[in-house]
C-alpha cells in the first residue's frame, strides 16, 4: 500500500467532498465548478476550495473550458473537472492481484487458450449471480463498479473494472468480460444474449439491449 | 522546431485458405466496412490499398502466398488503439481464429515516422524483422512494449527518411 493513495482516499471521507466527487465522476465529461456545487448542495466557493483540494490529490484533473457565449466579460474560461486516470487502490493487509492477473493473462495469451478462458469468465458471471439472487442486472453491475447509465436504448458501462488488464491483453480481457456479463445475465435468469461488444474510447466495452419487456 | 511524428504500422496474417475461398468469404465481406471506420477514424493517416475503386482487394506483394499485409499511418498510438481495440474492429480481431493462423512470431510492428513521410512495404517488413531478431526498441515495437515518438527523432532512420 502506498502512502499517498491511502492519504488521498481519506480526503474522501469529508461529505462535501464526497459528494463533488461523486458529482464530477458521475457524468460523461467535463463537470463546471458550478454544476458541482449544484449537485453537491453547496456554494461555488466552497464547491472551489474541495474540487481543488481533490485535484491537489491527484483524485480528479482539471482543466479549462471557453465559454459558450462570445463578447465582452465572456472570455474567461471556466474551469472544469474530470475523473484522473490513474487508479488508487488501498489494501490491508497490502495485496497485489493485479501484478499476478498480468501474468496469468500473458499465459493464456501464449497458451493460445482465449476459448478456456471465456468459459471460466462465463461460469465466474453464473456463480457472481448467485450472490445477487433476483436483482436486476443494472443494479449487479452498479455494484460491480461497471457504472451503468442508459443512452439509445441501450445500457452502457461507463466504467471498466479490468482497465489496466484491457490495456495490455485488450482482446483476451474485453472477450472475458463479455463472457463473465454473459454469465452474470444468465446466472440471474435474464436473456445472456442482451450483452454484446461495442467498444468506444474510455468506456468499457459491453452494452446491454433493453429487455423485452421494456 | 520540433519535428511532429506520426506512427507506421505493419501487421501481417498467414490465411488458412486462399482469399478467394468459401472459408474466407465472410472476412471479405468484413473488409469494406471495417476499412471504411479506419479511413473514419480519428488519427487515420493513410493505409496500403490495393485498389481505389475495389475495397475487397487485398494487398498484392513478394512476401509470400497466402500472407495478408496490413499497412497503415497513424497521428499517435492511442489513435491506433482506439481503432484496433475499441471500434467494430475488435469484433472481427475476436474471430481471427477462423480465417488466421495462430503464430508465436510477432506479426505486428510499430515504428514512429517524421509527418508526410510514407513508408515503402520493403521497408515495413524490414521493421517487423528487426523486431523479431532484437525485441522491441524505439525502431521497432508494439503496443505491449511501446516507445514514445520523442525517443524515435534522434534515430538515423527518422533522420535518413527526412532527407
Amino acid at each position: 500500500m502506498r502512502i499517498h493513495d491511502l492519504e488521498a482516499l481519506a480526503l474522501l471521507h469529508d461529505p462535501v467532498r464526497r459528494s463533488l466527487y461523486d458529482a464530477v465522476t458521475a457524468g460523461a465529461g467535463d463537470v463546471g465548478r458550478g454544476e458541482a456545487a449544484e449537485a453537491a448542495g453547496v456554494s461555488r466557493t466552497l464547491a472551489g476550495h474541495h474540487l481543488d483540494k481533490l485535484v491537489e490529490a491527484g483524485l480528479l484533473e482539471s482543466g479549462f473550458r471557453q465559454q459558450e457565449k462570445k463578447g465582452p466579460g465572456s472570455g474567461r474560461p471556466a474551469k472544469v473537472y474530470r475523473r484522473a486516470r490513474a487508479e488508487r487502490s488501498v489494501s490491508l493487509p497490502p495485496r497485489d492481484y493485479a501484478a499476478l492477473a498480468s501474468v496469468l493473462a500473458g499465459v493464456v495469451d501464449v497458451l493460445g487458450a482465449e476459448e478456456q478462458a471465456e468459459e471460466a469468465a462465463r461460469r465466474a458471471g453464473e456463480r457472481m449471480a448467485g450472490r445477487h439472487s433476483g436483482q436486476p442486472v443494472e443494479r449487479v453491475l452498479g455494484e460491480r463498479g461497471y457504472e451503468p447509465y442508459e443512452e439509445g436504448g441501450l445500457l452502457r458501462l461507463r466504467n471498466c473494472p479490468f482497465h489496466a488488464l484491457s490495456e495490455e491483453q485488450p482482446l483476451l480481457v474485453c472477450s472475458m468480460n463479455l463472457a463473465l456479463c454473459q454469465g452474470l445475465l444468465q446466472g440471474l435468469g435474464d436473456d445472456p444474449a442482451r450483452a454484446t461488444l461495442d467498444p468506444r474510447p474510455g468506456e468499457c466495452c459491453v452494452v446491454l439491449s433493453k429487455t423485452n419487456g421494456d | 522546431m520540433l519535428n511532429v511524428m506520426h506512427l507506421a504500422q505493419l501487421n501481417i496474417a498467414h490465411l488458412r485458405a486462399p482469399i478467394d475461398s468459401t472459408e474466407l468469404a465472410e472476412f471479405v465481406a468484413l473488409l469494406e466496412p471495417i476499412n471504411a471506420i479506419a479511413d473514419e477514424a480519428p488519427g487515420f493517416v493513410w493505409r496500403l490499398k490495393e485498389s481505389e475503386t475495389d475495397p475487397t482487394a487485398t494487398v498484392v506483394h513478394d512476401y509470400g502466398d497466402h500472407l495478408l499485409v496490413n499497412f497503415s499511418v497513424w497521428e499517435s498510438l492511442d489513435t491506433l488503439w482506439n481503432y484496433a481495440y475499441r471500434s467494430a474492429h475488435l469484433g472481427v480481431l475476436r474471430r481471427r481464429r477462423e480465417w488466421f493462423q495462430r503464430t508465436m512470431e510477432p506479426y505486428m510492428v510499430m515504428w514512429w515516422v517524421p509527418e508526410g513521410y510514407i513508408p515503402s512495404l520493403a521497408e515495413a517488413m524490414a521493421r517487423l524483422e528487426y523486431l523479431k531478431a532484437h525485441g522491441p526498441s524505439s525502431e521497432a515495437f508494439t503496443f505491449k512494449d511501446s516507445y514514445g515518438s520523442s525517443e524515435a527523432v534522434s534515430l538515423p532512420a527518422a533522420a535518413e527518411a527526412r532527407k
